[in-house]
């Protein structure tokens, strides 16, 4: 079986759409969101019609929990002053922009989804299995560190997106722990595309009867997706959000919430 | 008696997961000598002892099935210990390094060399230079005369090898003069090439010069059962690292002057729980797991 896996959003409505097609016409049969509705973009509400009608099932992010227990912030846990000015734009204008009836059902949503296809156990998350906003990016998480979650976890497949760059890394018994990236801005690199990921589950297949190690690994296709960027920056404009935000949109490097990256990605960007 | 009684008072905190695992890789041996230093580090101080690879090796092969995250190192000053670089080397092939440094003690072929063992590793290896100003007439009266100016030179070192190292500063200011400070520090920082400065203001600590400029610890500036009520313990660093150092395994980075820091021999009997019977527990308490980078202590939620 083929599913995608969607990660921040961000209010991004115009990448989660184009994602959407994308995905079914290369043959999803399922799809998920993995937290983090709301941040930057314009828009808060356009993302959740969405989600409702392509029965996108939906993990709850910091953000998510934040917006819908009308928290003060998004959690990410900045102490840089410049990080958290910005950060609480976002979050501003997110919270006043959604409505009653969305911030509530992102109160209700999960902190994990899990379920089983082919023999895999999947854990779907935010940030970590034992926490929301914890950041694992590639080059500050041990892989003895994922092997200690995933026993804790019971599971073959472990998904994650809240630091923001996609990534992955296979552990012992073909077991894999991947970060789906985000829809909601690009990776810093400067390109304007957004990421998202496809997991094909037919090789692997099998039952429990057969041990992980026996199987074969599940396939993980990260997928560039290309959307009208240049008509959400528009609209950011028209919705007087920052030009910082803007021109990330526009020119593919972060310019703020830098303070959480590690000095190896960071140091692929430009800011 | 009365330390039953005492003991009985004290909240203690346990060893939840292993997430940080620390190396006092240089002991309490420094280059500089600091009036704010709370370990008291000086170029005679050897109370704590350099480790050895051999020693850094056997914990890091320990530390696998305790599913350690990532490997900080400090003293001391690090770089003093003549097999860091290896060191460093080494605990890139297991994970994730960290390392403290003053930054006025770093020759360029180390960096070099370090430079491509991060190229060659997954992980990233990150510096915390510590530097308590924007200038020499801040920095220098608490960290020595001319060490402003060494500091700048590491950072440039550092950053011309393509780090990009995280500047570490006491507030020894009015919090009100932060955003004038940062600025300046971006100011001076770019000057020497260094256009995106990583900073970060750590909180004033009653220890060390502070408590003598201060009053120090108050008698009731101890954490209580009352103050641990609906309080995240994953905030205090004692939940989730221990230190290597070279007479056992100790309790947590700040507390290596007490006699009772020192929990084992082994990781595996250092987990214990720990009485927060201490000023500093105090400080801990209110401002979080500073000694950390910022990704590395996520708020509870
Ligand atoms: S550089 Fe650090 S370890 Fe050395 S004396 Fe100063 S504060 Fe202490
Ligand atoms: S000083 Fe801080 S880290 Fe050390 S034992 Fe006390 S609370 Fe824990
Ligand atoms: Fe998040």
């Amino acid at each position: 079986m083929r599913i995608a896996f969607f990660g921040g959003i961000y209010n991004n409505y115009l990448a989660l759409a184009a994602a959407i097609e994308d995905a079914s016409l290369r043959g999803a049969e399922r799809m998920y969101c993995l937290g983090d509705l709301g941040a930057f973009g314009p828009h808060p509400d356009r993302v959740f019609p969405l989600l409702r009608d392509n029965q996108i099932e939906c993990v709850q992010g910091n953000y998510d929990h934040s917006i819908g227990n009308d928290l003060q912030d998004c959690q990410c846990g900045y102490t840089d002053p410049r990080d958290n000015w910005f950060a609480q734009i976002s979050y501003n204008y997110t919270y006043v922009n959604t409505s009653l009836k969305n911030r509530h059902w992102m109160r209700a949503l999960p902190s994990e989804i899990r379920f089983e296809v082919d023999g895999i156990r999947f854990l779907l998350c935010h940030g970590s299995p034992r926490k929301t906003n914890e950041f694992l990016w590639e080059s500050t998480t041990s892989t003895h560190f994922l092997e200690r979650l995933f026993q804790d976890a019971g599971a073959d497949v472990v998904l994650g997106t809240h630091s923001g760059i996609h990534w992955q890394r296979q552990l012992n018994g073909n077991r894999r722990f991947i970060n789906v990236g985000v829809l909601g801005r690009p990776e810093n690199d400067g390109s304007t595309n957004v990421w998202y990921t496809i997991l094909d589950t037919s090789r692997a297949g099998g039952d429990r009867a057969v041990p992980p190690a026996d199987m074969g690994p599940v396939e993980v296709e990260f997928v560039p997706l290309l959307y009208d960027h240049e008509r959400l920056a528009m609209e950011m404009r028209q919705e007087e959000l920052p030009p910082e935000f803007i021109s990330t949109i526009r020119e593919g490097w972060w310019t703020t919430c830098l303070e959480v990256l590690p000095g190896k990605e960071r140091g692929e960007g430009r800011y | 008696m009365t330390t039953h009684v005492e003991h009985a008072k004290c909240p203690t905190v346990g060893l939840a997961s292993l997430d940080e695992l620390w190396f006092q890789v240089a002991g309490t041996k420094c280059n500089l000598e600091c009036s704010h230093c709370f370990v008291s580090c000086s170029p005679s101080n050897d109370k704590f002892g350099f480790l050895s690879l051999e020693t850094v090796r056997r914990h890091l092969e320990d530390s696998i099935e305790h599913g350690v995250r990532e490997y900080y190192f400090t003293g001391g000053e690090p770089f003093l210990n003549k097999e860091l670089v290896p060191i460093l080397e080494l605990t890139l092939k297991y994970g994730p390094a960290t390392v403290l440094t003053n930054a006025t003690f770093l020759k360029a072929e180390w960096v070099a060399r370090l430079r491509k063992a991060q190229d060659d590793s997954i992980y990233c290896l990150e510096f915390r230079v510590s530097i308590d100003g924007p200038d020499a007439r801040t920095n220098d009266p608490i960290r020595g005369e001319g060490t402003f100016d060494e500091a700048v030179s590491g950072v440039a070192l550092l950053v011309q090898a393509g780090f990009l190292p995280i500047i570490t500063m006491t507030r020894v200011w009015d919090d009100a003069n932060d955003q004038n400070v940062l600025g300046q520090f971006r100011k001076v920082l770019a000057e020497h090439g260094y256009d995106r400065a990583r900073l970060k203001i750590l909180p004033r600590l009653k220890i060390g010069a502070e408590a003598s400029r201060t009053e120090g610890y108050g008698q009731f500036d101890r954490v209580t059962h009352g103050l641990l009520e609906d309080y995240d313990v994953g905030q205090l660093i004692c939940n989730h690292s221990r230190v290597v150092t070279d007479r056992g395994i100790a309790v947590c980075p700040i507390l290596l002057d007490s006699p009772t820091a020192i929990l084992g021999e082994t990781l595996n009997d250092a987990g214990g729980d720990f009485p927060l019977s201490h000023g500093a527990c105090f400080t801990c308490y209110q401002y979080g797991a500073i000694c950390t980078n910022t990704a590395s202590s996520p708020m509870e939620r």
